[in-house]
């Protein structure tokens, strides 16, 4: 498995002797895995990959993509909401907390239903506003569910990184007699984001496991590709690649994230 | 049909099959939570212990199952239990055995939800400070005493907020279950709004209803807080 770095096997402080519960732990483990091996080989097909091969690619393809825009478009919309969250003023802290209890409060495959079948009953009304396009679109649908949806969670998390800037840093800020707007994107923002760093993180891998709902309304992500496959073949190895795939994907991340997190608090460790 | 009549009781509306719906979807959610819990704490359990291998072992768990999809998980827990099951009884001769959705389905949020609630629980027992521990024993506890006495009780209040949200994704993640045919919530509105054929109202109100039960579920988590910190004195 792609997960199990070597540091994790570090001995610990008091070297002992394995014990049984271990053993017995592990020794699960390494029967998974020899019936893996043994049913990859015999079970290994290379029509298989030369047959879908292209299309688990394509389908990486969308669920990445799909994840990316609707990660930006989510971070565009979150900011107003957590300054909505933010403010003093009661009617946008309402509307904000309303926006994102709602779509943190409710299952996503419901928020995606909604947006795909229940908007295609007004056809009619999105005919005439010149909308139709894009909620006939599965791909289009789910990436406005998504974005959404992500919008909520990346509001609370935004609110919580700039909440965690001491107030002296604006105050240190406007005794330069700096405005506002640049106290809050010069200062604390970029304060900000180094704690919301590893909560960014996690939402994007929350969200490449989250957008393999959209195959259930008919996009062919990676999930949709694999779920055809195994329509049209039922061999049950299609859903392990699409396993190993996801399992590789989600890793680099949390990798990745550990690295960017060590190279940006360099000038935090002592 | 106005949607009074749609969401009404009786032969008429859909109200009847939506509130079963409803209990489907609140006992898949309450019959999933021990197992994610039991598991979960033996998993942080071994993720703490100084044997190497049983660390490694809760490890890699973890990292499978918080990596997967929960939809994927499912589909592989489903698919794959069954099949392995169809080929073991055509082995042997035994009669067929089949894993229905819904038991899939709590073995699969099973699985995800113990990934997760081990790291909850792992934190918390670090938030405890070893003197807990070590008073208990000096006082001539047993281990099993020291952990349900003493540790148990403190580890409960720290760990609430984090279970709580787990517990909030893991009844939104039973919606997942009625893909693969579980009659709950979300599947009942599905089949409503394909023969009414009013689909906005039909999963308008599947929402609502979900979004009822995080509010009863965010009162009573508040409500098991309060009751977790009754001791401290009041702030």
């Amino acid at each position: 498995m792609s997960g199990n770095a070597p540091s994790l096997a570090a001995p610990a402080p008091t070297p002992q002797k394995p014990k049984i519960a271990g053993m017995i732990a592990i020794g699960v483990w390494i029967a998974v895995a020899v019936a893996f091996v043994i049913y990859f080989a015999t079970a290994f097909d290379t029509t298989l990959i030369a047959r879908f091969g292209w299309s688990y690619l394509s389908g990486l393809w969308v669920t990445v993509s799909l994840v990316a825009v609707s990660f930006v478009l989510g971070a565009l919309v979150s900011l107003p909401v957590a300054l909505g969250r933010m403010a003093n003023n009661p009617v946008a802290g309402g509307l904000a907390f309303a926006f994102v209890y709602f779509f943190r409060g409710t299952p996503l495959i419901a928020q995606i239903f909604l947006v795909y079948y229940g908007f295609g009953q007004f056809h009619g009304f999105f005919e005439a506003i010149g909308m139709w396009w894009f909620f006939r679109e599965a791909w289009y649908c789910g990436l406005l569910s998504l974005a959404l949806n992500t919008a909520a969670y990346q509001a609370e998390i935004l609110r919580g990184a700039i909440e965690s800037v001491p107030k002296g840093q604006w105050e240190g800020g406007r005794s330069l007699g700096l405005p506002r707007t640049v106290i809050f994107f010069k200062i604390v923002m970029p304060q900000a984001l180094i704690v919301a760093l590893r909560p960014y993180a996690n939402e994007i891998i929350l969200m490449i496991k989250a957008s393999a709902i959209v195959a259930i309304i008919t996009v062919y992500d990676l999930f949709g590709e694999t779920r055809q496959a195994y329509s049209r073949t039922y061999d049950f190895q299609t859903y392990v690649w699409a396993a190993l795939l996801y399992l590789a994907l989600v890793e680099a991340l949390r990798h990745a994230t550990n690295w960017a997190e060590r190279r940006l608090t360099v000038h935090l460790k002592r | 049909m106005d949607a009074l009549t749609l969401l009404g009781f009786g032969p008429t509306g859909w109200g009847d099959d939506l509130a079963r719906g409803v209990v489907v979807t609140v006992t898949l959610s309450l019959a999933t939570l021990p197992i994610g819990l039991c598991l979960g704490f033996f998993l942080s359990l071994a993720k703490q212990s100084d044997d190497w291998l049983l660390k490694l072992s809760a490890d890699i768990f973890t990292t499978i199952f918080r990596g997967l999809p929960e939809l994927l998980t499912l589909f592989l827990v489903y698919f794959g239990v069954n099949a392995a099951l169809k080929s073991l009884s055509q082995a042997t001769g035994l009669p067929d055995l089949a894993l229905s959705s819904f038991v899939s389905g709590m073995v699969a949020l099973g699985v995800v939800f113990s990934a997760f609630a081990s790291e909850v629980f792992l934190s918390a027992f670090r938030a405890i400070p070893h003197g807990q521990r070590e008073g208990g024993l000096a006082l001539g506890l047993g281990r099993t005493k020291v952990m349900m006495l003493v540790i148990l009780p403190q580890l409960i209040k720290i760990a609430l907020p984090g279970l709580g949200n787990l517990w909030m994704n893991l009844l939104k993640d039973t919606a997942l279950v009625s893909v693969i045919g579980l009659a709950d919530i979300l599947r009942q509105a599905q089949i409503a709004a394909r023969v009414s054929r009013e689909p906005f109202l039909f999963f308008g109100t599947a929402i609502v209803l979900y979004l009822v039960l995080t509010i009863l579920s965010s009162i009573a988590i508040g409500g098991i807080d309060r009751w977790t910190k009754r001791g401290e004195v009041a702030k």
